[in-house]
Formats: structure tokens, sequence, C-alpha cells
């Protein structure tokens, strides 16, 4: 087996770069307006396409129960399910769906 | 004013998801490493200082694919610009907090723990993010290990059922956002329709379709919503 500690380093510095970097440079500063509200909406926008990519990326035998899974964790958090309870709804579809199929 | 004791347990009982979440989805990663023949230290490497999923999985297919590693690390740049994004919308709702805590919050940062945070109501602080992200850390190592030494035991459907969930975790933390703001939906929507424009027509590499999904729907947000909505947080 060869040593990935170079890969894994190199992988280090560019992602704690990108995490890093803001906080120092906007740490206690104020903001323009616009801008705030710009990254107040970031949530919501990366929200919607993270789950869209979690559709769109998932192999094509797991696209039907990926929605599925989706769809109920949506259905148990809109009727005001926890996290956890909405996770695991979608864990036992998932995995019920793929069990019977 | 909470006390710090008092939002250090608010951010274990946020982060109590992304826990059970993550654990599963380290087991995949550590199974994984090990099918790609990389070593169990590595692989426990990769978790304790990287700590980003997406980058981890693309890591072990592209050295799989053997791929070089300057490709690989631009890549993971790439993939990793979006939580620049995400670390510029925490930084702005932190307050009072020491310059020493920013690497360790920093390094914390991931989709998941990111949009816990963001969806909390009000000031953030610092032990309530530790929390957070500590202990969703310390899960994502510990499956590492686990999946490394023992997920070859696991049936195939159980594996799979748990990988969804990190996306039932994502639209179990917008849907009750949505709730309250109708707002919210069409930012989510806009985005979420972006994103697979760009995947359809590929027009851009994944990680950056992702960056060019979220800022152009942020700043369509920005011309089409009114004003004062979302404004201040409560």
């Amino acid at each position: 087996m060869t040593s990935h500690l170079p890969l894994i380093l190199a992988m280090l510095l560019v992602t704690f770069g990108p995490r890093l970097l803001p906080w120092l440079l906007l740490a206690k500063r104020p903001l323009p307006p616009l801008l705030r509200r710009f990254l107040l909406y970031i949530p919501y926008t990366a929200l919607g396409a993270l789950i869209v990519k979690g559709v769109l990326e998932a192999p094509a035998a797991m696209t039907a129960a990926t929605l599925a899974g989706i769809a109920a964790a949506a259905a148990c958090s809109w009727y005001r399910g926890g996290l956890v309870s909405s996770v695991s709804a979608a864990i036992i579809a998932v995995f019920l769906l793929l069990s019977y199929q | 004013m909470k006390s710090k004791v008092h939002s250090f347990q608010e951010g274990l009982i946020a982060g109590l998801p992304l826990v059970i979440g993550y654990f599963p989805v380290a087991m995949a990663f550590g199974l994984l490493a090990k099918t790609v023949n990389i070593s169990l230290l590595d692989s426990c490497l990769f978790s304790l200082l990287v700590f980003a999923g997406a980058s981890q999985f693309m890591a072990l297919d592209l050295i799989k694919a053997g791929i070089a590693m300057g490709d690989i690390v631009l890549a993971t740049l790439l993939l990793n610009l979006r939580h620049a994004m995400m670390s510029a919308s925490l930084a702005v709702r932190l307050t009072d907090v020491k310059k020493r805590w920013l690497p360790l919050l920093a390094f914390g940062i991931t989709d998941e723990s990111f949009a816990v945070a963001a969806v909390q109501p009000g000031k953030l602080s610092v032990p309530f993010l530790l929390a957070l992200q500590g202990f969703s850390y310390m899960s994502w190592v510990a499956g590492t290990v686990a999946g490394y030494l023992l997920g070859s035991a696991l049936p195939v459907s159980v594996k799979t059922a748990l990988g969804v969930g990190l996306y039932a975790m994502f639209t179990a933390i917008l849907v009750p956002e949505i709730r309250k703001s109708a707002n919210i939906l069409w930012l989510a929507l806009l985005a979420g329709m972006i994103y697979a424009a760009n995947h359809f027509f590929t027009l851009l590499p994944s990680g950056w379709g992702l960056i060019a999904a979220i800022i152009l729907a942020s700043l369509a947000g920005l011309l089409l919503l009114p004003g004062k909505a979302r404004e201040e947080q409560p």
C-alpha cells in the first residue's frame, strides 16, 4: 500500500482554506445590507441545490428510492416531526422499498 | 443571555441527527477506502484531517481511476468553494467570539453542520457550534474506523438506505423553514432548478454547478424578493 499522506495534507489545505478565510475576513465587521441579505439567502438556496443534487446523482436504480426517502422526510417534517424522526422515516421508507421491489 | 452550558446542550441536541446521520456514511467511506487498498491509518487521516464527505468519496474514485494528485487537489478545491460561502454566511451571525476559536469553528463547517446552524434563530454562540461540530466530527471519524474494520458484514440494502439519510436530513431542515415563509420555497426551488438545468445540459462540472446554483438563486432573490424578508432573524 502506498502512503497517501501528501494527498491528504494537500486536501486538508484546500478544504480548510475555503472554510477559514471568510471567518478571518468577515468576523466583527458590519456588512452592507445587500450583501447581508445575499448571505442570509444562501442556506435556503444551498439546501435546495443539495437536495436536487442528491436525487440527480443517485445511481439510476436508486432514484425512485431516494425520491421516496426525501418525500417521507418532507411529509414527516411538514407535520412537525423533528430531524431525527424525519430522517428515520426516510431511512425506513428506503429500506422497505429496496427490500420489497 | 443564555448560559454557555445551556447552549452547549442545545448544540448537542441540534447535532444529534448529524451524529446519527454521519456514522453510516462514514462507514461507507471506510469500507470503500479498504476496497481501494488504502491503509487504515490513511483512511482515518482522511476523515481526521479533511473531514469533507463529498471530497473524500471523490478522492477515492479518482485514486481508483489513477488520476494525478494535483488534479485531485484541484477538484477538491472546486468542490469546497461552496464552504467559503457557507462560512461567510455563518461568520455574519457570530458575535463576541475570540479569534482563537475561529480556526476550530471554521474546520467544522460541512454542508450538514452549516445547514443545522444556519436555520437556528438569532445569534450563534461558540459552545453551540463546538458541540454541534465536535460531536458530528467524532461520529465521522468513528464511523470511518468502524466501516473499515467491519463494514463488509452489513447487507447492501441497509447501507444504501442509510446513504439516503443525508438528503432526508437536508429536506427535514428545509421544510419547516418553508412553512414559515413562501419566499424560502422560491429560493430553494430556483436553486434546485438551476442545479438541475446545469446537470442536464452539463454546462459546468458538478462542483461549480452547485456554486453557480447557490450564487444565481441568491442573487435572483435579491432582485425578486421584497427587501425586508428574513432580513433580521427573530
